[in-house]
This record gives C-alpha cells, sequence and structure tokens, in this order.
C-alpha cells in the first residue's frame, strides 16, 4: 500500500492569480521550520514557472509537482541554515560514482535515504529504505547494526548528520557525497507520486 | 460627474496604446515583471523600447532592488506580467515609494498578444480598400480587402471579432476568407470567421488533405470576386513553407506571399514536415516563380520578425523588386548554399506547433483559454530569428 505522503503544511492557493500564490506562499515559508515542507496548491498554470524560480532565488528547495486535473500541488522545501554548516564532517564518505559502479555491479546495499517522505516519495534510488532524519532517533531499530549502511540525503549534510548519530550508536555508516541533488544513477518514485 | 483622480496610483495603459507608441516610436521603459524564461522567450519589442526583466517574485520584499535599474529620465516606466496582477503589485509598491509615470499593462502579455492595429495600406482600383491588420505581439498579419459594400479577409486572426467589428462599422458584409496556408504558429480565425457569417471558407487543397471540414479549394486558377466591382484574387501555387502554400495577386497590384516570403527574410520549410523535402520548392517558388512576377507588386507578407520591419503607420510591405535586392533569403546563391541555410540552424519552432496545426485541421477543439495558452510566444515562421 502506498503511505499518504503529507507535508508539514497544506497551503490552499486554488483559484489565486499571480501574484498571490507565491505571495501566500512566501508568508507561510516564512512561519515554517527550516527543513519543513509546504504543499501549495494552485489552479494558475503560470505557478509552475514562477514556484520553481522564486525557490531557486531564494535558495529553498522546490522538491517537485503533482498534477490532480485542474490542481497543481507543488511541493517545496524551506532552507535550512543549520546545514549548511559543515562542521563535524563525518569522516567515512563514499562519492555518488563508487555507490552507482556498486549497484551496476549488482551489489545488495543497504540505502538509508534520510530526506523528508515528500522528497524520497518524488525521486530515490530503487530499494532505497526511508527513514527521515528527524525520525532516525525513533525508527532506529529498524536498522541491522552488523550491515553497512550508505546514508543519503539531498546534499551530503542531513546524511552526516545522520552518520554522526547513527555511527555513536554503534551503527556501520558511510555518508554517500553529494548526494540526490546530483544523482544520475538509476531512480525510481513512489507509485501515486510521479512527476 | 466628477472624477476623483486617486493620488499615488498607477496608471493601467491598454494594448492598444502600446501598440500606438512603438508604432509612432514613442520612448517607452518596460520592466517585465515575468519569470526569465518567459521573458527571454518573448517579451514586448520597439525601436525605442528598453526593457528589463526582474521576476515579481525577486521583489516579493519589497521594490528597492529595482530602483537602480529604471530610467533617471522623464520616461513611462511600463510595467508587464503575464496577466496583469503581479505587475500591478509591483506598479503600485513603486508608485509607494514617491515615483511618477508608472503603468502596468492592462491584461498582461495574454492582451498584448492578441491586439491587432489596423493600417491602411491603399485604395484598390474602382474604389476598393486593403487593409492590413498588425499582431504587434506575435508579429501576425491579417488582411481584409473591402469593395461594394463586401470583404474578403485573408489569414485571418483566432480574434475574430476585430474583423466583424471592422467590416460592421463600414457597412460592408464578409463574404470570403482565405488562408494561403495550414498555419502552425497560430489558430485561423478563418473557418470560424466565414461560418459567422455565412461566408465562404478557401484554403489551399493540397494544405487541407487531412482536414475534417468543408473549404473552397484556394487553387490557381480559382478566381475569386469581392464586391460588384470584381475586384480580383487571384491565387498561386508558390509551395515551401506549407506544400500548399499559395499567394494571392490582389488587382494585379498587391503580392500577399502568405509564410514564403518576408520583408527581411523568407519562411522556413520545417513546420510541416520535412525540412529537405521542401527545401527545392521553396527555391522554386521565390527564385523562379517569384522572380517572375512584376517588380512593381508590393509584397504584404503574413509575418513580420522584428519591429524594424514596421514601416509608416506600423504597415508592413514592400517592393517585391527591392526585396530581391535586400532581403537575404533572395540572394542566397546556388542551391547548396540555399538548402543548407534552409534546413540547418533554424531557430526553435513556434510554441505548440503541432498541436496549432491540429486545431486548424479540426482534430481538437481546445477552449478559448486553452488556443490562448497554445498562442503564446512569437511566430518563429522564418528561417532567421
Amino acid at each position: 500500500m502506498v503511505k499518504q505522503i503529507t507535508a508539514n503544511q497544506v497551503l490552499d492557493c486554488k483559484g489565486l492569480a499571480c501574484p498571490m500564490p507565491i505571495v501566500r506562499t512566501k508568508k507561510a515559508m516564512d512561519a515554517l521550520k527550516p527543513g519543513e515542507v509546504i504543499e501549495m496548491q494552485a489552479t494558475d498554470k503560470g505557478s509552475l514557472a514562477d514556484i520553481q524560480g522564486w525557490a531557486i532565488n531564494t535558495g529553498h528547495h522546490y522538491i517537485g509537482t503533482l498534477y490532480e486535473g485542474e490542481i497543481l500541488k507543488h511541493f517545496i522545501r524551506k532552507a535550512s541554515t543549520d546545514e549548511e554548516k559543515e562542521d563535524h564532517p563525518y569522516a567515512r564518505t563514499i562519492d555518488n560514482q563508487s555507490v552507482i559502479g556498486m549497484l551496476e555491479a549488482k551489489a545488495k546495499l543497504l540505502i538509508l535515504d534520510v530526506r523528508e517522505p515528500v522528497e524520497f516519495a518524488f525521486i530515490h534510488i530503487p530499494g532505497a529504505v526511508s527513514i527521515p532524519l528527524g525520525d532516525l532517533d525513533s525508527r532506529m531499530n529498524e536498522l541491522v547494526p552488523d550491515e553497512e549502511i550508505y546514508v543519503i540525503c539531498r546534499t551530503g549534510k542531513r546524511s552526516n548528520y545522520a552518520c554522526r548519530l547513527l555511527s555513536e550508536k554503534g551503527y556501520r555508516v558511510t555518508n554517500v557525497i553529494p548526494g540526490m541533488s546530483q544523482w544520475n544513477g538509476p531512480t525510481e518514485q513512489t507509485g501515486q507520486y510521479p512527476i | 460627474m466628477t472624477t476623483i483622480l486617486e493620488h499615488g496610483q498607477p496608471i493601467k495603459m491598454p494594448a492598444e496604446a502600446v501598440a500606438r507608441a512603438i508604432i509612432n516610436q514613442l520612448p517607452l521603459f518596460i520592466l517585465d515583471v515575468r519569470n526569465s524564461s518567459d521573458y527571454d522567450n518573448w517579451k514586448i519589442e520597439g525601436i525605442r523600447v528598453e526593457s528589463v526583466n526582474i521576476p515579481y517574485f525577486d521583489l516579493l520584499e519589497g521594490v528597492d532592488s529595482a530602483l537602480p535599474l529604471l530610467p533617471t529620465d522623464n520616461r513611462r516606466v511600463l510595467v508587464v506580467c503575464a496577466k496583469e496582477g503581479s505587475s500591478q503589485f509591483v506598479a503600485e509598491q513603486l508608485v509607494a515609494l514617491g515615483l511618477s509615470n508608472i503603468y502596468f499593462l492592462q491584461g498582461g502579455m495574454k492582451a498584448w498578444s492578441e491586439h491587432l492595429e489596423p493600417v491602411r495600406i491603399g485604395a484598390l482600383e474602382s474604389g476598393g480598400e486593403l487593409y492590413q491588420f498588425v499582431r504587434l505581439g506575435k508579429g501576425c498579419l491579417s488582411y481584409m480587402l473591402i469593395s461594394g459594400g463586401e470583404a474578403a479577409v485573408v489569414d485571418p486572426l483566432r480574434m475574430t471579432d476585430v474583423f466583424e467589428e471592422f467590416a460592421k462599422q463600414r457597412g460592408v458584409q464578409i463574404k470570403h476568407t482565405l488562408d494561403t496556408h495550414l498555419h502552425a504558429d497560430h489558430i485561423s480565425g478563418g473557418r470560424r470567421l466565414a461560418e459567422n457569417n455565412g461566408a465562404n471558407y478557401w484554403l489551399p487543397s493540397k494544405d487541407a488533405e487531412d482536414v475534417t471540414f468543408h473549404y473552397h479549394p484556394l487553387d490557381e486558377g480559382n478566381q475569386i470576386t469581392v464586391g460588384n466591382t470584381r475586384i480580383a484574387i487571384q491565387p498561386i501555387y508558390s509551395p515551401g513553407h506549407t506544400i500548399g502554400s499559395t499567394s494571392i495577386i490582389i488587382d494585379g497590384k498587391y503580392l500577399l506571399s502568405g509564410d514564403i516570403l518576408f520583408v527581411e527574410s523568407i519562411g522556413r520549410p520545417d513546420l510541416a514536415g520535412n525540412a529537405s523535402d521542401w527545401a527545392d520548392h521553396l527555391r522554386t517558388t521565390l527564385y523562379d516563380k517569384y522572380r517572375a512576377l512584376s517588380d512593381e507588386l508590393i509584397v504584404l507578407p503574413a509575418h513580420f520578425g522584428k519591429t524594424t520591419e514596421l514601416g509608416e503607420g506600423g504597415k508592413v510591405s514592400a517592393r517585391l523588386g527591392d526585396l530581391y535586392a535586400t532581403n537575404p533569403g533572395l540572394n542566397m546563391g546556388n542551391e547548396d548554399a540555399f538548402r543548407l541555410a534552409v534546413t540547418t540552424n533554424l531557430p526553435s519552432q513556434p510554441h505548440a506547433y503541432q498541436e496549432i496545426r491540429k486545431v486548424n485541421m479540426g482534430f481538437i477543439q481546445p477552449s478559448a483559454e486553452e488556443q490562448r495558452e497554445m498562442e503564446i510566444g512569437p511566430n518563429r515562421c522564418a528561417i532567421h530569428d
């Protein structure tokens, strides 16, 4: 069964004309915590190019858009300033290409994706396990302690944090850098969430 | 009635006023607040138009960052967006900062794309008149020939009410509508205009093989007359842009060249099929068939590419003999050079051109809003940008 993906906030901008969808999204985003995801629903087709342009210029992460009839559902993740700090880098890293190489050699890898469920739904590595960073503490027991875990996020920052957390608890982990933002290996989407 | 002029409000400028400013070469500064890809693809242009692009979503924190880019002289500043809302939003903030001479485009680029400016081309023998309708926003040109209480419209655009209103004002009845070819850049108003007015719709039969509707074949030898004074519309088969492309000579004086020959360029042969198949047809039409016509014919094309092609009063026309001297498309040397020029390095195709062809063939019937959306952007029917 496909799990229903929920954003931290759903913002209804249906029926609103430009510039209101973006004006309201900006306002709502200001109130969100860094890393949280908003789902903005609009009927103005122009909102697609505008939300993408706005996200790029503000540093927020445009995750993707779902189409449901006339409704466009845009998912955006608020920029996280904490993530940008690269203090305490976790020592064991592997680059995207090496992981792709192992996957091509049919190696059976345990890939842990610590991005938000919506980000995961839009694009992820086939077979990857999804546990968002925020749930990692409580769901750590779902992971097998002896197996090597390759941890990935969008840019390598959240996964760095996850690696340090897991390694303190005795897990064997490697951080995949730079992560999904540069990933050109195989991907898939969760059933009902095609882009 | 007393009008109270509200202090500190930006002024709504209709597309018509923008058109007049461009045609009369008045200075205009445009702040285009659409996203950059839309701006790069298509914008308002004119000889004395200067424009900058700052997306409205970069001005949500305030418009201060736009100020250094605005003119310091007393030029009018027109804020432009896709539909109107965002330009008004930005214009109001500029006015709130104390700026004057701030306007926003009524109806946005959507209205701009649909505005038609009628320009009189000239009188015809025995009392008729010929008008050109300039669609500045997209570079399309339609024509209306009036004679003896009747009218024929050539390459009519989707905005059929404009032609109907124009005919009504002059007390003439639209009897014929003609398309010089199956258009790929815009949705033809030919069929609807004919249906609404009980007129005949003419289309070249070689471009109409798959169409789903009744039409009269606009083929060489089938002469059409308008009005009692028998103004002759003489079709000339001139393939190249499409296989059926047909030019028409009106009154032995005007050559309506469709998308075969423009003032500063020539038609591209790739929108309806295979460019290399039709390159030779295009060359034969331009270098042999047109060459044999009188140099004195006034060429009236179905498009223009740049605002430099707009002449007096906004009209787009040129003497055929002059074009043989100045138009690069008519001076391409041997057949190989010509073939290379019309099949390689062509500009990108018009927006949604395949869907537009389907609409013009009667296969699909999109809503008015969808048709508007399909036509967004420049016409791109010439081999030069």
